[in-house]
């Protein structure tokens, strides 16, 4: 049955595949620059500082994922973050008991900020960029009036999750990996993983189907609140103590960005948290390449940007590619009329009639 | 045709009526399926064929008006409803994730579980066996629906409707995207449904399909029901007479005295592209051609290979004599054309702003150095228009779609075309509106403009016509003299006779 099953595209390369030919790629034009300068990239010291920058953009690009992958996006992951390492930090008081009730009581928090963003976007129908921002300005004008420097203290032994490491792999990113595992099971084992999918690719279809959209979406960003609030346990757990400030470290557009060049749609229905984890990957290398390298911050960035838009320029293409419409005649030169309107040869990959 | 015994009947629909915005678009349509039929639903562009699909689908409630379902009244006020009582459709645009695989799609909002966790593995091998039931085992569950053709997505619909226990199907002219080989492929598995004894409830354009493959047919005119017949006791021809069947009305203004043919503005020589093929076309100054055809027979297409949408890649196109080759809209609006497109909402017209910034989008846009001299007609395009607005500021959203269709007429008349292209030019505006942009078409006309109108609509295809061109799968199938009658027009459309 020729005319159901077309040929496989040469380009047919999984984005997730892709992602982490990427990453491989990154690691190795890095390592080779690192050893030009006489370093190496995989001594300890710098496989321990690649994976750190990974374990906290790890957790908030996590999250982001699902909501991204609803078709939603979450900029509010910055203000959650600093909220949640200050109270934490002081609900702890560096009383080493208090521990567990300073995790759940961030939990909590963070839980229902999620909760408020999803309602906000599912039930209100406010744009996910505005509601997550008019989020974020709320947390910001909160943090500024009530902290005005670092506050609460976290007790030795939770400071632990982020300083303390197994060989080269530090614990916070042993739970960051842990953390993305459990995902990657959420996402296509459970249900409303599924769902997720069926959200960001239509909502028209998921509503068709049954599929109660808004329950979806809220779970989404439940989830990616709590994401941001571990990383804002973290964030705490290094510093000692909480800190409002970090919300201007960009850790909203750099969730954002990990989670595109993973390979994810920006408008949702397709990708994955596996390729999320290889954009955070290439990110931490980069950043620890231009460390070692002692590249000018500010070109750092520059390079950065470059790296991210030249990925989604070539998801853009493909998704082009994939769009192309159904030839009904060859591109044959002119001449009478074909007898026949369907074309003898095989349709060329680049005009694919797979809509 | 050997048909197994038409016995139960499924489903009885009984004096359905929809309105939508006071038009009403249904007067009390009944339609009985019975089990192992097909069942053909016939009907010119706008009949209300589409409207009482949705009305049974569960997409539209019914005004008035009763569903039986196996002797059982229902009422569905959702999709899901109908589906679950065992009525599918397939609609033309697939309720399909390309996304997604085959299974995940079928299986979609109701996925099989297992401790709580999808069971993958379950589904695919459901999935699986659906198909392998159809005789379709090539499509494998796991494989994304983006990588399909058209035609296996059609299928991963159907197979859809039959998870669900479908015991009727109705399908959308399921043939519209499909190439030849691929209706055989279709054919048979409508076969092997009625078969089963699922009722199907086709509806299509094309004649040569009503009769291979279906058992009744319902024809539809205007809103109405016309008749319903077996398939057998009726002959293409009277079919075709059942479905237009009405007098023309004298509802066209006649051509202005000073109309006189000029020289030929507009010239298509052996024009082709993915689309099309072997378009030969030609408008002179003073005539109005209008292209007819049925639905995706590629008449929008020559306008989009005009504005450089899908260009022609092969052939070549004349303006006033001078070869251009529009890359784009822009090009082609320099070269001399303009085109109203079919959807006005979407590409006429920016809502959100006012009656005299839509009015003037062409002309600052393409032509920015006359735009000033030229905008100074723009009133007097609207009068003349008898434009119904509270001024040049008010937002065109808030007109009504006669009033916004003549801003867009508007817009493009400022840039003084030599050649005009109307898609659709009355689709969804009042009676009065309509009469307006006819009468402006004889007075272009007659000021020497060439215009090329497309329309669905057979009455004012020849009502405004001084030659009819036929399009029939992306070629022209035949070309008619001014006052020809409707059901030739549809004969060479659909493909009965070639003239």
């Amino acid at each position: 049955m020729t005319t159901v099953d077309r040929k496989p595209r040469l380009r047919s390369l999984g984005s997730t595949e892709m992602v982490y030919l990427a990453l491989l790629g990154v690691l190795v034009i890095g390592a080779v620059l690192v050893a030009v300068d006489g370093g190496n990239l995989f001594g300890t010291a710098n496989l321990v500082d690649m994976l750190t920058r990974s374990s906290l953009l790890g957790f908030v690009a996590l999250g982001q994922t699902f909501v991204i992958l609803c078709g939603s996006l979450d900029l509010s992951v910055g203000y959650v973050m600093a909220l949640c390492s200050l109270i934490g930090a002081t609900t702890m008081a560096g009383d080493p008991a208090k521990v567990p009730l300073g995790i759940v009581v961030v939990l909590v928090v963070a839980a229902g900020i999620g909760l408020l963003n999803g309602l906000i976007v599912s039930v209100l129908k406010v744009n996910p960029f505005i509601a997550t921002l008019g989020m974020g300005l709320i947390i910001k004008g909160y943090l500024d009036t009530t902290y005005k420097g670092p506050a609460g203290e976290v007790p030795a032994s939770f400071q632990q999750f982020g300083y303390s490491r197994i060989a080269f792999l530090p614990v916070s990113t042993a739970v960051m990996l842990i953390a993305v595992v459990l995902g990657i099971l959420y996402l296509r084992r459970s249900r409303t993983g599924y769902h997720m999918f069926a959200v960001g690719g239509s909502q028209d279809v998921a509503r068709l189907s049954g599929i109660r959209t808004g329950r979806v979406l809220v779970t989404a960003h439940v989830l990616c609140a709590v994401a941001a609030g571990v990383a804002g346990l973290l964030i705490a757990a290094r510093f000692g103590t909480g800190s409002a400030l970090v919300y201007s470290s960009g850790y909203d557009l750099d969730s954002i960005a990990a989670v595109v060049l993973g390979g994810t749609l920006l408008m949702g229905g397709r990708g994955g948290i596996a390729g999320t984890l290889a954009g955070v990957l290439i990110l931490a290398v980069l950043d620890t390449v231009f460390n070692i390298l002692q590249v000018d911050p500010f070109f750092k960035d520059v390079l950065r940007g470059v790296v991210i838009i030249a990925a989604v320029a070539i998801y853009a293409r493909r998704q082009i590619d994939r769009r192309a419409s159904r030839p009904r005649f060859g591109p044959g030169g002119n001449g009478g009329p074909p007898k026949d309107p369907v074309p003898d040869e095989p349709v060329p990959a680049g005009q694919g009639a797979d809509r | 045709m050997a048909v197994a015994p038409l016995t139960e009947t499924v489903l009885r629909m009984h004096g359905i009526q929809k309105s939508f915005l006071g038009v009403q678009v249904l007067h009390g349509i009944d339609l009985e399926l019975r089990a192992g039929e097909v069942h053909a639903l016939m009907g010119e562009n706008g009949a209300g064929k589409s409207t009482l699909m949705k009305v049974l689908a569960g997409v539209y409630q019914a005004d008035a008006g009763t569903i039986e379902l196996a002797g059982r009244e229902v009422a569905f006020a959702h999709p899901l409803q109908a589906q679950q009582a065992g009525v599918s459709t397939v609609f033309q645009e697939f309720n399909l994730l390309p996304e997604r695989t085959v299974a995940e799609n079928v299986f979609l909002g109701r996925e099989p579980r297992r401790r709580g966790m999808v069971d993958a593995d379950r589904m695919n091998a459901d999935t699986a066996a659906l198909l392998d039931d159809l005789g379709l085992s090539s499509i494998a569950p796991r494989r994304r629906v983006s990588t399909l053709s058209v035609a296996g997505q059609q299928i991963v619909e159907i197979v859809k409707a039959l998870s669900y226990d479908a015991r009727i199907i109705s399908m959308d002219e399921p043939t519209a995207a499909l190439a030849e080989e691929e209706v055989e492929l279709l054919y048979g598995l409508v076969r092997m449904l009625r078969e089963r004894g699922v009722a199907i409830l086709y509806v299509s354009h094309r004649l040569k399909e009503i009769f291979d493959l279906s058992d009744r047919v319902t024809v539809l005119k205007d809103g109405a029901l016309v008749d319903t017949v077996p398939t057998e006791d009726i002959t293409p021809d009277e079919l075709v007479r059942k479905m237009v069947g009405r007098p023309i009305t004298s509802f066209f203004p006649d051509k202005l005295p000073e109309t006189s043919l000029g020289d030929t503005r507009l010239r298509i020589s052996g024009g082709g592209n993915e689309q099309l093929d072997g378009i030969d076309l030609e408008v002179r100054a003073g005539e109005i051609v209008t292209l007819a055809g049925l639905q995706g027979s590629g008449r929008t297409e020559i306008a989009h290979a005009l504005f450089g949408v899908a260009r022609f890649t092969r052939g070549t196109v004349e303006v006033d004599g001078k070869r251009v080759s529009p890359r784009s809209a822009r090009q082609a609006v320099r070269a001399g054309l303009a085109l109203v497109t079919e959807d006005r909402k979407a590409e006429g017209l920016a809502l959100n702003q006012s009656v005299a910034a839509n009015a003037r989008l062409v002309l600052d846009a393409v032509l920015p150095r006359q735009s000033g001299r030229r905008a100074k007609q723009i009133p007097g395009i609207l009068s003349s228009l008898e434009l119904v607005s509270r001024g040049g500021d008010q937002e065109v959203r808030f007109l009504s779609g006669g009033n916004q269709q003549k801003v867009v007429l508007a817009k493009w008349l400022a840039t003084d075309p030599a050649v005009i292209v109307l898609d659709e030019p009355t689709r969804g505006i009042d009676v009065g509106a309509k009469q307006k942009v006819y009468t402006l078409m004889r007075e272009l006309s007659a000021r020497g403009v060439a215009i090329l109108m497309i329309s669905s609509e057979l009455q004012e295809v020849i009502g405004m016509a001084d030659r009819i061109v036929v399009l029939r799968d992306g070629r022209i199938a035949g070309e008619l003299p001014a006052g020809t009658d409707e059901e030739a027009v549809m004969q060479v459309a659909t493909g009965q006779v070639t003239s």
